[in-house]
């Protein structure tokens, strides 16, 4: 779900999002953790079921990917050789066993193996993401209470329409301003990729690198490297951290406002509590369990942005590597990409589900 | 649900009923300043829309007229008042042609969606048991999903990336019904689970209606209220799906029509260079465009929640406050 503002239906009742999986019978914490957790995997069977079938009503892989290039009789052989002959039901039984066992198959274009592929560029969208992620907190929880405390005030106003304003910017566009003033106009940051020459041989020449530039910089103590990686991680995280960030502030300010109304923060107020107290404990904390459930949700915002951010910026993860296959019509890469993106959202509204339910009793049912 | 107790009709008339027009009526201080940008924004890019082949000097895949071959990357001049792209198209034309993209998409993407999710809603709302259970799983996984991602599968399969004007305006807006669709199956299953237990529906029942009629007459009437607000919010997606489809190349060909995403993609080597006018005037209209569609649909959802609507503060004069008049915290306490 992308959207700047929550549905209806669940805008209403905190828990609505939380409580989806509930069970009737249930009652303890480790039942209702276990049904969340089992609910991963049909949400993950319908996407890969989905996914493999459009993918496969336009045709077999190899005629997309190498269509133009191999005669009719080449093409008819490598078809055969990959078993893309075989009626459908049969190799989506055999790509469900393949999936299971962790084999994604082999790209068509470049003939790596998809896991490979997956493990090398998938450091660098995690990067990326936390990059934003920390950039859209920072701004989006100060600014969200701020926007809660002077509600309908002047802050208020000035922060609403600059929360939609970030939301309204495709992140391409966000990049493409900010390489044009930082980049072209300073000259103070570099525009494209994630390190310099110098530093990214030095950083993929470690011994066991987990690929994360920074945490690989400072694990070899290299500080040279570790400043230019950070150079070159601002004008990204700022571009998908400013569009997240106008979606936390939106919601941090809603559900403040909610709390900020209840009678116990007027109570704290009469005995002399400090506004900024009411502001931060009384009315945040009972709040948070909204915020984190939603923000868990942005998991595909933040995702999908990140495809749009790593070809803005020629950051090579998994969303850039996903625009490169996908121009070339390699859709066995592709994907493997997509099911990832896909466990990779599935896992973290199970988390959320688990971060909800151990801050707040009442979730659990 | 929050809108379910969203004040009444505010005129008799039924033009004082009609969504946007009620919703100005009851606004006051802040928020009718939102709505009102929001109309203003949505009102200019329609008429753009509408009024493209009058108001762009060119074509927008036009590259020369009678005085010859345009130039390309030019900056603005009189000729082309907001300079001329790499492969010598008029960014000003593009740009306004672009309005026209856009909006058929969001229409088509919109009607299309609004189709299939009451229809599913209803459906699974009504019916309840197994038919209610699998479709609710479906579109949760879906829900959760990347949609740009879906979007992209979708493109895939209906037109292999590119295409033709229509086609491709189909393709796109299909792609985007994908991702819409259990947004509203969502909001339109909840209404129906809602009304099925309210007296009229059973006093319908116990006629002997059939489930079709209750379906379709006395349900369907009742739960599309919240369907001009979540119109809006899928509207400024729509319009920025259809942009990243079109940056990553698997929009509509620049020949076909003039597409924003598009256009971004090809400036983004050009800022490279310094040269700014190809990317700034294509990507400020998909703000302009998307700002003035989410302040539309957030104005109508404050003000149909009676907690978030501001209110006229009663009796007291004003004495010239500014947008603190609309005294949200007293009113809502």
């Amino acid at each position: 779900m992308s959207s700047l503002i929550e549905l209806p239906d669940a805008a209403d009742d905190p828990t609505a999002t939380a409580a989806r999986g509930r069970s009737k019978a249930g009652g303890s914490l480790g039942r209702y953790l276990l049904v969340r957790f089992l609910l991963i995997f049909p949400t993950i069977f319908i996407l890969v079921t989905l996914v493999f079938f459009l993918m496969r009503i336009t045709g077999d892989p190899i005629t997309a990917a190498m269509g133009g290039r191999l005669t009719p009789d080449q093409l008819a052989q490598r078809i055969s050789e990959a078993g893309y002959d075989r009626p459908l039901p049969v190799q989506y039984v055999e790509y469900l066993g393949q999936v299971f066992t962790g084999n994604f198959g082999r790209t068509l274009t470049d003939n790596r193996a998809v896991t490979e592929v997956l493990l090398t560029y998938g450091a660098a969208t995690l990067e990326l993401a936390l990059n934003a992620l920390v950039i859209a907190l920072l701004v989006g929880i100060p600014f969200g209470l701020l926007a809660a405390r002077f509600r309908d005030k002047w802050p208020d106003a000035v922060l609403r329409v600059a929360a939609i304003l970030f939301y309204a910017t495709p992140v391409f566009f966000a990049g493409l301003l900010l390489k044009l003033v930082f980049g072209v106009g300073l000259g103070w940051l570099p525009i494209a990729g994630r390190a310099g020459i110098d530093s990214e041989l030095a950083l993929t020449g470690l011994g066991a690198p987990t690929g994360i530039y920074w945490l690989d910089a400072i694990r070899s103590g290299n500080w040279d490297a570790l400043g230019d990686v950070g150079r070159h991680a601002v004008l990204p995280a700022v571009a998908l951290g400013l569009l997240t960030a106008g979606v936390f502030l939106r919601l941090v300010r809603t559900n403040v406002i909610g709390t900020l109304g209840r009678e116990y923060v007027e109570a704290g107020r009469s005995r002399g509590v400090s506004e900024y107290r009411l502001l931060a404990h009384h009315s945040f904390k009972p709040a948070l369990i909204p915020i984190i459930t939603v923000m868990g949700l942005q998991i595909a915002l933040l995702l999908g942005g990140a495809v749009l951010t790593e070809s803005t910026f020629e950051w090579k993860g998994l969303g850039f590597m996903l625009a490169q296959y996908l121009t070339a019509r390699d859709f066995v890469a592709v994907q493997g990409i997509v099911m990832l993106l896909a466990v990779i959202v599935a896992v973290t509204n199970f988390t959320v589900d688990v971060v909800a339910a151990l801050i707040d009793p009442r979730v659990r049912y | 649900m929050a809108t379910s107790t969203s004040a009444g009709p505010v005129g008799g008339s039924v033009w004082g009923r009609l969504p946007v027009v009620s919703h100005l009526r009851m606004s006051v201080g802040l928020q009718r300043g939102m709505l009102v940008a929001g109309v203003v924004l949505t009102a200019v890019f329609l008429f753009v829309a509408i009024f493209a082949p009058l108001l762009a000097p060119y074509g927008f895949a036009q590259t020369s007229d009678a005085a010859g071959p345009f130039p390309t990357q030019a900056p603005p001049s009189p000729q082309h008042p907001w300079g001329t792209t790499v492969g010598g198209f008029d960014v000003l034309s593009r740009t306004l042609w672009g309005a026209r993209t856009a909006a058929a998409v969001i229409v088509v993407a919109v009607v299309l969606s609004i189709f299939a999710g009451v229809v599913l809603g209803l459906l699974s709302g009504y019916l309840g048991g197994w038919l209610d259970r699998v479709l609710v799983v479906v579109a949760d996984a879906i829900y959760a999903f990347p949609s740009l991602l879906l979007a992209i599968v979708m493109s895939i399969v209906i037109s292999h990336g590119q295409s033709s004007l229509w086609g491709g305006i189909f393709a796109a807006a299909i792609s985007i019904t994908v991702v819409f669709i259990p947004q509203y199956f969502r909001v339109i299953r909840a209404e129906t689970i809602r009304l099925k237990a309210e007296p009229f529906v059973e006093s319908a029942m116990v006629i002997g209606a059939s489930s079709w009629r209750i379906m379709g007459r006395h349900i369907f009437r009742n739960a599309t209220r919240t369907l001009p607000l979540i119109f809006t919010l899928n509207a400024s997606e729509a319009v920025l799906t259809l942009a990243g489809l079109g940056f990553l190349g698997f929009g509509i060909e620049p020949t076909a029509a003039a597409e924003w995403g598009y256009d971004l993609n090809r400036a983004l080597s050009d800022a490279t260079s310094g040269i700014w006018w190809t990317g700034i005037y294509p990507g400020s209209a998909i703000v302009l465009t998307v700002m003035g569609l989410t302040l539309l649909g957030e104005s109508m959802n404050d003000l149909a929640d009676p907690r978030l609507r501001g209110r006229r503060r009663a009796k007291t004069p004003r004495h010239g406050t500014t947008a603190a008049g609309a005294a949200g915290k007293d009113a809502a306490a």
